[in-house]
């Protein structure tokens, strides 16, 4: 029998009481102040219990708190570790660029992957990636290499890119759990939107375009590529005839309302793990809710520290998990 | 060769006893992990959530039950023991305590996952505390059957001429 996680379920699910729902941070945006909503944060748990003045000091150590239960609950890692790809890959594409270009990477590396950043730094200023793991070390040489030879910063970023959507949709389909399996794809295909009409409003090349993107199950990547290299209206066609038709109207609007419209996909995706009682996939929704739900009081509070107009950061809050 | 009837009869009893009890054991402990987890983050459900966690111990008990009365059917208990009851009779025995030993395995297995369900939904909503239950304790309603059936062939048996 597979494992249950009976116990770290149980647990995860009283927590769930925890989480923000969108009456908290509708509280938040009502607040008169910054500092009062910072304190009414404070009030539900948010942090460590200090009083906060930098609210991403307050964010993250609200994610230290929620990896240190996860931890205590399954030691093992990997069953989340896709969840961690993003942030490793992310830092490979921080170190190339600190080694191999002039720009200022300071505060570019990113906290919270399987790998720590200094690591990955030292494997690619030192072209020795034997200390890199499997998944990130083909890819760290070959992205070096892109970048020595051609010096487009863009042609080793997208590289990366592909990389780690590829290891994410191996890694979901080795996972054996339907919903990361489900995520994974989910994520390939946001991405692979994402960068089929940037590369269409750019005016890229096929060819850019098919080495940018990831293969996926439900969308067609040679296709989406021949729409790209065209116009965006080409890629919205496309769109119009996969399961995908809302993200085209999403992009019509912005871009950003078509990340706020993938977000509250990816809430959809998991919400029914709230009532699972059992396997590792309600504790993986958790994880992805508590991100979502730092990424909703992050634009809250950014809000409100720059006094922007509340009706504006409403448009940009996404749904909850609670 | 001669004694198989009384030791079919026996194996029944066994059986009975041995299936509900380990049903009954993975069911509570299952439910237990869960009433811990809950109680670990809220103490104050501990009253709540062990109701929920000793129901599928209940198969265990009537597979006790039934193992008793076989046991005493046949003279084992009472120290007078039908050593020449005959093969059939036996087989007869242990047929009537089959349903109790199936039923109560698999039904204080699926009880278990009712019963976790519920004390997750009780974490989060103490006030459905009854309707947890009431999911959990439907399983009871087969274990309760599985229970009167052996019973009556157990208690039927005794009067057969064989």
């Amino acid at each position: 029998m597979a494992e249950q996680y009976t116990y770290a379920v149980s647990r995860i699910h009283a927590r769930e009481l925890d989480l923000l729902s969108a009456s908290d941070i509708e509280q938040i945006l009502g607040s008169a102040d910054y500092r009062e909503a910072m304190r009414y944060l404070a009030g539900k748990g948010y942090g460590n219990g200090e009083e906060y003045s930098d609210y991403e000091l307050m964010i993250k150590d609200e994610t230290d708190k929620m990896w240190a239960l996860i931890t205590e609950l399954i030691p093992d890692k990997e069953p989340f570790e896709t969840l961690l790809r993003q942030t490793d890959f992310h830092n490979l594409k921080a170190a190339i660029k600190a080694v191999y270009t002039s720009e200022n990477t300071e505060g570019c590396f990113e906290d919270g992957g399987s790998v720590e950043p200094e690591v990955i730094l030292e494997a690619v200023k030192l072209k020795n990636y034997g200390d890199l793991p499997e998944f990130l070390a083909g890819t760290a040489e070959s992205a070096v290499e892109i970048f020595l030879k051609t010096g487009d910063g863009q042609e080793c970023d997208i590289a990366v890119d592909k990389a780690c959507l590829e290891t994410i949709m191996m890694e979901g389909e080795a996972s054996g759990v339907k919903v990361i399996r489900d995520y994974a794809e989910l994520l390939t295909v946001l991405s692979d939107i994402k960068i089929a009409v940037r590369a269409a409003l750019t005016g890229k090349t096929k060819g850019f375009a098919e080495r940018a993107l990831a293969e996926c199950k439900t969308l067609d990547v040679s296709s989406l590529a021949d729409a790209a290299s065209k116009n965006a209206d080409e890629v919205f066609k496309y769109l119009e005839h996969t399961d995908y038709r809302e993200a085209a109207e999403a992009i019509k609007t912005s871009m950003s309302e078509f990340e706020k419209w993938a977000d509250n996909k990816i809430m959809e995706l998991i919400r029914g793990q709230k009532a699972n009682p059992f396997t590792i996939a309600p504790i993986f929704a958790y994880i992805l809710a508590k991100r979502n739900e730092t990424r909703a009081v992050r634009i809250a509070l950014s809000g409100k520290k720059n006094d922007l107009d509340m009706g504006l950061i409403r448009e940009r809050i996404r749904d909850l998990y609670v | 060769m001669e004694n198989l009837g009384i030791v079919f009869a026996l194996a029944g009893a066994a059986l009975a006893a041995l299936m509900a009890g380990i049903g009954s054991a993975i069911g509570v402990g299952m439910a237990g992990e869960a009433a811990a987890g809950v109680v670990t983050e809220d103490p104050n459900k501990f009253g709540k959530v062990l109701i929920l966690q000793l129901l599928p111990g209940t198969q265990g008990i009537y597979g006790l039950l039934i193992a008793f009365i076989t046991l005493s059917q046949i003279g084992i208990l009472g120290g007078n023991a039908d050593t020449a009851m005959s093969t059939a009779k036996g087989l007869l025995y242990l047929a009537a305590c089959l349903p109790m030993a199936f039923v109560g395995l698999w039904s204080a297995i699926r009880q278990a996952r009712a019963a976790v369900s519920g004390i997750q939904l009780v974490s989060k909503r103490p006030d459905q505390m009854g309707k947890s239950m009431i999911f959990a304790a439907m399983v009871e309603t087969y274990a309760i059957l599985a229970l009167l059936i052996s019973i009556l062939s157990i208690t039927g048996i005794g009067s057969l001429a064989m």
